[in-house]
């Protein structure tokens, strides 16, 4: 019995970075630079799509020209208290922070969703910063 | 679509359509559910600003003139799955004594959508593809923020419909499934 708890536990330890892979999160990278614009608008569009545009407000405000603009400041979308608190401009780093979680950066603000994987990140911010903030 | 794809079409369509409205799978979702907390309350009304979104849309492109019989009857059934999410996201949301959020005008939609700029049946089918794509991810993408089990439990329901509705979609216009897995996030 003791022998089959043991190789138990091995077996319960061996298969634990199998069962953590994609759950844990990979130590913060610079979301400068690197990353794949064709992947990024897939991903932006896939994963972003369901409340975002580029052009236009839908369940959240839209994104083009986002980088370099002050957080919390697309004309026409009802801001949360708690994201208007925030300050300062979407930069890709910290659009990287956002992403990870949007709730440790505005904990009450409206979005939830969270995109966990470092590569993917920084594909859809390569992608955001490409288009400019001109209307369209 | 005014051609059938040749592998499905709509017959094809027809039985989808038939299977999901067999089923019955819809009615009971969120019967069981705990209080919600706060954070819990924000997501079910993120996620029913997505269902009214796609209300509208299907309702709008049902009204345009630009589906075939054959579509018309699929976005009626992908129309009533949504109208079931939205009620059962609403009784969650009243019942934790949460702010329903409303729909917005057909204006609007049509504005935020883009539905002016449609011209042809696959066009609409292109869209409510892409809809129907980020409303999985946006369910997929918010499980692990949810702090109640059996909203977490709401939640893979909501996502499984969305994803039947993606695939279904997706075959009617003949666009490949993607070769990798862990198609949505």
């Amino acid at each position: 019995m003791k022998r089959l708890a043991r190789e138990g536990l091995v077996l319960v330890i061996a298969v634990i970075p199998f069962l953590t892979n994609g759950i844990v999160q990979a130590p913060a990278a610079s979301a400068q630079g690197g990353g794949d614009i064709g992947r990024g608008r897939a991903l932006y569009d896939g994963r972003c799509g369901g409340c975002h545009s580029l052009d236009v407000n839908r369940t959240g405000p839209r994104h083009r020209g986002v980088i370099g603009r002050r957080v919390a400041s697309t004309d026409g979308y009802d801001y949360s208290p708690a994201l208007r608190r925030v300050g300062g401009v979407w930069t890709p780093d910290r659009l990287d922070a956002w992403l990870q979680g949007p709730q440790r950066m505005a904990p009450g603000s409206r979005m939830y969703l969270t995109v966990p994987d470092t590569n993917q990140r920084r594909d859809i911010i390569a992608y955001l910063a490409t288009t400019d903030g001109s209307e369209r | 679509m005014t051609t059938e794809p040749a592998h499905l079409g709509r017959r094809g369509l027809f039985i989808a359509a038939g299977s999901l409205a067999g089923a019955g799978l819809f009615a009971s979702a969120g019967a069981a559910l705990a209080q919600p907390g706060d954070g819990d309350v924000g997501i079910l009304n993120g996620a029913l600003a997505i269902e009214h979104e796609g209300i509208a849309a299907y309702r709008l492109a049902a009204a345009s003139g630009l589906l075939s019989a054959g579509t018309l009857k699929v976005a009626t059934v992908f129309m009533g799955h949504h109208q079931q999410h939205r009620d059962a996201l609403a009784r969650v949301v009243r019942e934790a004594g949460g702010t329903l959020v409303e729909a917005r005008s057909d204006s609007d939609y049509v504005e935020a959508l883009a539905l002016a700029t449609l011209t042809s049946e696959a066009d609409v089918v292109a869209l409510a593809t892409r809809l129907e794509q980020g409303a999985t991810n946006a369910y997929t993408g918010q499980v692990a923020a949810l702090s109640d089990k059996g909203l977490v439990h709401l939640f893979t329901q909501l996502s499984a419909d969305e994803a039947v509705h993606w695939a279904t979609l997706n075959n009617a216009a003949g666009t490949e499934i993607p070769a990798q897995a862990f198609l949505f996030g």
